[in-house]
């Protein structure tokens, strides 16, 4: 049986403005649970925006975001935030780690932001996160002692620190090497695959894309295939 | 563990540790100075009040009335446009009339003290000098239940002008400048050229200094006799168990007998009205201190905000709510706040304590040795409340500003 971890219906999203500008129009897609998507298209297509929008990080114009057969349309900024926090784990092109904490304090900030885990347990939960990851030596390490792909492992490490349903990346790889970049891809299968956690990738490596499980190419804000 | 929001406050503060320095020295300075500058001025404010307190009467009546007296004319026609040219007030004996009733019906008031007085100009002449004194005539027995003359006295006493013929206190600033001791004899001129020769039988110190320059005291008879004016008195001098009572006694008093009777509020009124001056430009003083240290704090936080603009980001695409990342911000502004509150109630405990070993002779109103510190827990809790109120306001615009940032902008921009 598959169930629908996001969906969007009809969302557009303008920038208001003398000329209003959309970033997205009349984008209608339903992802399952477990499934690995790829979103691709040019640059400026909306990629990023669809993403965000799908994220609770932006809000549409109109239409709305269902996740996980909940409407969050009407929602307020706080309820979002709180939605952000539990179920949706996000991965940015930087790392956007903090600097002045160790990984392991990066990785155990949204565990102790939720506030459900004892400290203690947050710290074996990040130090668990952080082992599957292969970063056990890195632990009391800071962000720039790490090398890119390292330092892209520990912000996928923070976005499941909660061990969100729903895992958003925007070009997660276009920083690292092609090598790198192919283990990041395994890594983001593997979350679909075997721990059943839905994935939604923003990239424009076509070669990467064709790895997910399926692709969603947009052109001008519109999917086009 | 530390509060997540705290221990990312701290970092932040870290990560810009000599600014954050400077702006804790600045709110410590504020606090130092304004716990040393509070305890030295109400120290001396208050050491001052229980003196003129202590030692002056609480209430004098006076033979003058504070509104000239009406005219027939004027009071028969209180609207009327009344002119009177080339009026000429009666002279009249100047005194207090009817002194002797008013002093019986207040020595039989509860609580209350009274001694009559005339006092006057004299001139005191002493080995070829000149000095111009106050002479106040006065009833021993009554005046030590009034003022602190008697206990003033360095040497002598004040039944010596009993058993003395001609005999006068003076204070210690007149015997200096005039190089008189006791038992000198001094020739003594009054205004209405009544000459004297006088035996100095008392000498006072007050450490007010205008009482040690200029007032000197005999019997109330010798005074009548210097001033030429038998019987007369121009003075009752009021001394109360509860000087709160002042005030409104001396209300009463002038209502019923309309003589003019002045609480030492107003004999003070001009010290009073200084300290008043002293406060405000104490208070202004310390306020400018905070208001730079707040821009300090301003200007580390807003540094603080624009450097982290990312984190910012990233924490609100985690999930972290406007007022979180609002709380982290003005906790930044309480820490330093409250950390400059404790190293300045550490500076201000030791510049008090620096000033109180100070020694040395100092003559303004009143004499001194070295200062005179008024501690108490209060400076230390307004200053506090100052220092970390106006930290946290500093804190709140950055902050706010901090928590509008959108996370997609931010996320966006980057990449």
């Amino acid at each position: 049986m598959t169930e629908t971890a996001i969906q969007a219906r009809n969302v557009t999203r303008e920038l208001p403005g003398p000329v209003p500008v959309t970033l997205v129009r009349d984008i209608d897609l339903t992802v399952n649970r477990g499934e690995f998507v790829a979103v691709t298209g040019p640059s400026g297509s909306g990629k990023s925006s669809l993403l965000y929008l799908l994220g609770l990080l932006d809000v549409p114009t109109c239409g709305s975001v269902w996740l996980q057969g909940r409407d969050t349309a009407g929602l307020s900024p706080d309820a979002m935030a709180e939605l952000r926090l539990a179920s949706i784990g996000f991965v940015f092109q930087f790392h956007f780690l903090l600097p002045e904490f160790t990984c392991q304090a990066n990785v155990e900030i949204p565990i102790r932001r939720l506030g459900a885990l004892s400290d203690s347990q947050a710290r074996k939960r990040a130090a668990e996160l952080l082992d599957s990851l292969e970063l056990a030596d890195h632990r009391r390490k800071y962000p720039d002692q790490l090398s890119g792909g390292q330092r892209q492992r520990v912000a996928i490490a923070r976005a499941l620190a909660n061990d969100p349903p729903l895992v958003l990346a925007d070009e997660p790889t276009g920083n690292l090497d092609t090598r790198t970049a192919h283990l990041v891809f395994e890594l983001f299968r593997d979350l679909a695959h075997r721990q059943n956690r839905t994935v939604v990738v923003v990239t424009h490596d076509a070669e990467l894309a064709r790895t997910a499980d399926r692709r969603i190419h947009l052109v001008d804000g519109r999917i086009v295939d | 563990m530390l509060p997540l929001g705290l221990s990312i406050a701290l970092q932040h503060l870290r990560h810009r540790r000599r600014q954050t320095l400077v702006s804790l020295l600045g709110v410590a300075l504020g606090v130092a100075f304004f716990i040393g500058i509070s305890a030295m001025m109400q120290g001396f404010q208050r050491d001052f009040i229980a003196r003129i307190i202590d030692v002056q009467p609480h209430v004098i009546v006076k033979d003058e009335v504070r509104a000239a007296p009406r005219q027939a004319v004027e009071r028969a026609y209180p609207f009327g446009a009344v002119s009177l040219r080339g009026l000429k007030p009666r002279e009249e004996v100047r005194g207090i009339r009817g002194a002797r009733n008013m002093l019986a019906t207040l020595e039989e008031m509860p609580g209350i003290h009274v001694a009559p007085a005339l006092s006057g100009n004299l001139l005191l002449r002493f080995g070829g000098k000149d000095v111009s004194v106050n002479v106040t005539g006065i009833q021993p027995e009554r005046e030590r239940h009034v003022t602190h003359l008697e206990k003033d006295l360095l040497s002598g006493s004040l039944d010596a002008l009993y058993t003395t013929s001609n005999a006068i206190i003076i204070g210690e600033g007149i015997a200096g400048k005039a190089g008189i001791r006791k038992d000198d004899l001094i020739s003594a001129v009054s205004p209405v050229g009544v000459v004297l020769k006088m035996k100095v039988v008392g000498i006072f110190r007050s450490n007010i200094t205008l009482m040690d320059n200029f007032e000197t005291y005999t019997l109330l008879k010798k005074a009548q006799v210097l001033q030429n004016r038998p019987n007369v008195i121009n003075r009752l001098n009021v001394r109360l168990d509860d000087v709160e009572q002042a005030g409104p006694l001396a209300a009463a008093i002038e209502r019923q007998f309309g003589y003019r009777s002045e609480p030492w509020m107003e004999q003070s009124r001009n010290v009073l009205g200084i300290f008043v001056i002293q406060n405000a430009i104490m208070y202004s003083t310390v306020s400018a201190i905070l208001i730079v240290a707040c821009f300090g704090i301003f200007n580390v936080i807003s540094t603080v905000v624009f450097e982290k603009t990312r984190d910012i980001g990233i924490l609100k695409s985690m999930g972290f709510r406007d007022k979180d990342i609002r709380r982290i911000f003005v906790m930044e502004g309480l820490i330093v706040g409250m950390i400059g509150t404790v190293i300045g109630w550490l500076m201000g405990w030791g510049l008090i304590e620096f000033m109180a070993s100070l020694d040395f002779q100092m003559e303004g109103f009143v004499k001194a040795q070295g200062f005179v510190l008024y501690r108490t827990p209060k400076h230390y809790a307004i200053s506090a409340a100052m220092a970390i109120a106006s930290a946290t306001l500093a804190a709140w615009v950055p902050a706010r500003r901090a928590s509008r940032l959108n996370p997609v902008d931010i996320v966006r921009g980057a990449g």
